[in-house]
């Protein structure tokens, strides 16, 4: 038996939204560039060609990373006991992810500084599966909170929840769970062949059109099967059924505007669907964040887990002020990156020897 | 091992190895910027070759802080959950400010410079190299406002009901006078870093191209060596000044720091006698013998102390001793004061076991020797900055020989490692703490954690971290070699089906 301590404040409830609004950002922006980190060993089979995948994101996967490390943060701040039960608790998942992180964000930088083949390869394919790893972690991890991760209160402190259960690492891939991982990558293939079609003309083009008219449809039947899963069995409620069919209409509406040659349309599907997807899953995630507590006597929920009202306020003012500021500078660096690439536009590289 | 001995082990490789990249990520992106502006206000482009040149150079080292940097947000949850929720309603407030008002910034303007030579006008593109790099800047107030708040607990009360600290004057968090002085003493070590880091680097070229004046890169290299030499010993004064500072601020809220920096067992100075400092010492530092200095300096210790060279500076055993009978180490400190009763029995339950190893001080010798290296590697950078100042004059040149080679390789590196010793001497010397006074490292450990997953993780990131050191050493000399690249004045490219000037 529960016992719910108190109902949430507005600021917890506030905060609650922020995080998830910070995961939308990271999941939306970062996804594609997983995807199309993903496909540079797959679509693009000249050097030229290839680097023209890359240029696509150079000058914005590092700004959509903080979206990562600013819904880590703000958790830490806004929600410590959330932050320290699921980061200590997910340890090796993380460290996964972690690894990811950095094989993949060594890749972009480091590939140009050299025009070896071999050593571009191999930058490649850290980029490739530095990003697969880190979609398919957090696909297993989100459906992990979708089933939610049961707890108990630390051995002699009350007040610290861990993860119940030994050795959890293998329980987190349950079919279900599996399968939100699965769906997350070819989710983030298909929107990251969208954004490659939209900022390449040319062969590069082509080959991301044909890839994502592909990704597209494993992408709507695999998400269907994993959004139907997940309102059947763990539901986010009405509001639920609405997502998912919000998140269906996008898809879809991706494929079909892609098949017309609406880059534009079908990346604002793809994007659209991810982060009706993630709406659904904090639905879902309120107010437990994800967290079985059905073992312990007070649920560790929102209420449990929040900073103080002061820290909230704090954050809040901070939060109203930069938000914006960040959304418009982040929007004025796309706009100076809008035009398309192709082979044409890579300069053709010189020998790097000595002066 | 348990798994609080391979956390901190962890703790110290991962952030020792990311701030190998810091401070040339601090202080270079204000040099390029700077180079930039050069070469905007006078269109010479000497300025811009050097402009590139050092840019490449802190793009390759700004790569690996990024990515190393992710690590250190996530591992406070990861290894030290009952620290993160403990600490939280303060600690997570600057860390998602630096994520919010510094990393954004960062990390959008520097796409924005590496791509946007071809696509923004000169003065804009100027401004992204400037936002990036006060970016970069302010991420490093907002982390030392944290680290300085496990140094001195600040802005903060203990709320017993949900047992963790509770937030008060956020205030008073930024403005911690441990977090001030070290800010600018972290700042300072940087730019010595990266001043010993031109010399290097724009030495050598000057080197081999000896006294030829013909030679086109002469003139941009011998600006950049003299530049760098001279932020070298500029920065190196700072860092003493600000260094001198954060003693005193360190004997005040951190006594027993000082007293272990100093091998110091018992009270020393006042009442018109003083407390001398070693340079050199032999003899075990356990405080069962006495040591024998070998070097000292008399009343030293007093006035890095206290700024008298009478003052008074407290000891290891006297300060155990107060400590053990309830006296706080901060008396005036609010945080200290409220949580003191949960406190005693957090320690009572460590001295009942026997693996803790409860210790009311530091590990001596380590805060006694790498007190002294970091402060010798200074001392020696800024050596090497008047030398070379002193070689260059009338226009002279460092000479192609073994012991320039030597000089080469220290400048960047002394101050670099002397700074890894600094860190080293602050974090190992705040122990048995994580937060002074109030919680102790052995307490904040995540406890559902086991020491094989930490020290997987451990091996992972050290084999990984090697790894890409091979990788960034390799690139970084490579493009040192290279030399100034040829550039040609950017335009704005306006045809879309034009070759860009610069693409990844």
């Amino acid at each position: 038996m529960n016992l719910l301590a108190t109902s949430p404040t507005a600021l917890q409830i506030v905060w609650f939204i922020l995080v998830c609004v910070l995961w939308i950002g990271y999941l939306v922006l970062e996804g594609f560039d997983y995807g199309v980190a993903m496909l540079i060993p797959f679509l693009g089979k000249t050097e030229k060609e290839k680097r023209v995948i890359v240029n696509t994101i150079g000058p914005v996967w590092d700004g959509n990373q903080v979206w990562l490390l600013t819904a880590g943060g703000a958790t830490f701040a806004a929600f410590p006991g959330w932050y320290a039960t699921l980061f200590s608790g997910l340890y090796l998942p993380l460290f996964l992810i972690l690894v990811g992180l950095i094989i993949r964000g060594v890749s972009f930088e480091y590939r140009a500084k050299n025009p070896e083949t071999k050593w571009r390869n191999t930058f490649d394919w850290m980029a490739s599966i530095g990003s697969f790893i880190v979609a398919l972690v957090f696909g297993v991890g989100f459906a992990n909170f979708i089933i939610g991760l049961p707890v108990v209160t630390a051995p002699g402190n009350d007040s610290l929840y861990v993860l119940d259960g030994k050795p959890y690492f293998w329980q987190l891939f349950s079919p279900f769970a599996l399968l939100g991982g699965i769906v997350l990558v070819v989710l983030f293939l298909f929107h990251g062949a969208n954004y490659l079609a939209l900022k390449t003309k040319g062969e590069v083009h082509d080959k991301a059109r044909a890839f994502a008219s592909k990704a597209g449809l494993v992408a709507i039947v695999g998400g269907a099967i994993y959004l139907l899963w997940f309102q059947l069995a763990y539901s986010a409620g009405l509001f639920g059924w609405v997502l998912l069919v919000l998140a269906a209409l996008g898809l879809v509406a991706s494929w079909w505007f892609g098949q017309q040659g609406r880059d534009g349309i079908a990346f604002i599907g793809t994007a659209a669907a991810t982060a009706f997807v993630t709406v659904m899953i904090f639905v879902r995630m309120f107010p437990t964040m994800g967290f079985n507590s059905a073992k312990v006597k007070t649920a560790l929920d929102v209420t449990v887990a929040a900073s103080s009202e002061s820290t909230l306020v704090l954050m809040t003012i901070a939060a109203v002020i930069f938000v914006p500021i960040v959304l418009g500078y982040t929007a004025w660096n796309y706009k100076v990156f809008s035009r398309r690439l192709g082979t044409v536009n890579m300069p053709d590289e010189k020998e790097l020897t000595p002066a | 091992m348990n798994a609080e001995t391979i956390a901190r082990w962890q703790f110290g490789i991962t952030t020792v190895y990311h701030f190998f990249f810091v401070p040339v990520t601090l202080a270079l992106s204000i040099i390029t910027a700077i180079l930039q502006t050069l070469w905007v206000r006078s269109g010479d482009l000497k300025y811009l070759r050097l402009t590139k040149f050092y840019g490449k150079l802190f793009l390759i080292n700004f790569a690996m802080g990024v990515v190393t940097g992710i690590v250190q947000e996530f591992q406070f949850g990861m290894n030290w959950s009952e620290y993160s929720r403990f600490v939280g309603d303060i600690f997570g407030a600057p860390l998602a400010l630096e994520a919010l008002l510094a990393f954004f910034l960062e990390s959008t303007f520097i796409g924005m410079w590496i791509f946007g030579w071809d696509r923004l006008p000169k003065k804009v593109h100027l401004t992204s190299i400037w936002l990036a790099a006060i970016g970069t800047n302010l991420s490093a107030i907002f982390i030392l406002a944290a680290n300085a708040w496990m140094q001195n607990p600040v802005g903060a009360i203990y709320d017993a009901a949900l047992n963790r600290a509770h937030m008060t004057d956020f205030g008073a968090v930024l403005l911690n006078p441990v977090s001030l002085v070290t800010f600018a003493h972290v700042i300072t070590s940087a730019w010595m870093t990266v001043g010993g880091l031109m010399v290097a680097v724009s030495g050598w070229h000057l080197a081999k191209i000896g006294n030829a004046a013909k030679n086109p890169d002469a003139g941009a290299h011998r600006f950049a060596t003299k530049f760098g030499a001279w932020v070298l010993l500029g920065a190196g004064l700072l860092v003493c000044i600000t260094g001198d500072i954060q003693g005193k601020i360190m004997t005040e809220v951190q006594p027993m720091k000082m007293a272990a920096a100093e091998g110091l067992y018992t009270t020393e100075g006042g009442d018109g006698k003083c407390a001398d400092f070693s340079i050199l010492t032999i003899g075990s530092m356990d405080g069962k013998q006495a040591v024998t200095p070998i070097i000292k300096v008399p009343c030293m210790l007093s006035f890095l102390a206290t700024g008298n060279f009478d003052g008074k500076v407290e000891g290891i055993n006297d300060l155990t001793k107060a400590y053990e009978s309830g006296t706080l180490i901060t008396p005036t400190n609010e945080l200290q004061k409220t949580s003191y009763a949960t406190l005693k029995a957090k320690i009572a339950a460590l001295k009942a076991d026997p693996n803790s190893g409860w210790d009311w001080a530091p590990n001596i010798p380590t805060s006694y020797w790498t007190f002294r290296i970091m402060m010798g590697l200074g001392f020696l950078a800024m050596a090497i900055g008047a030398f070379t100042l002193w070689t260059l004059r009338k226009g002279g040149v460092p000479k192609d020989n073994g012991l320039w080679k030597t000089i080469f390789w220290t400048a960047p590196l002394a101050p670099l490692f002397g700074i890894s010793f600094g860190w080293i001497f602050t974090e190992m010397g705040r122990q048995p703490w994580l937060v002074n006074g109030v919680l102790p490292t052995a307490s904040g450990v995540s406890p559902g954690v086991s020491a094989a997953e930490v020290l997987i993780t451990c091996i992972g990131y050290t084999l990984l971290y090697g790894v890409l050191a091979v990788v960034e050493l390799g690139l970084f000399n490579k493009y040192v070699r290279l030399g100034l690249p040829a550039v040609t004045e950017p335009k704005v490219l306006t045809d879309a089906d034009a070759p860009l000037t610069f693409a990844y």
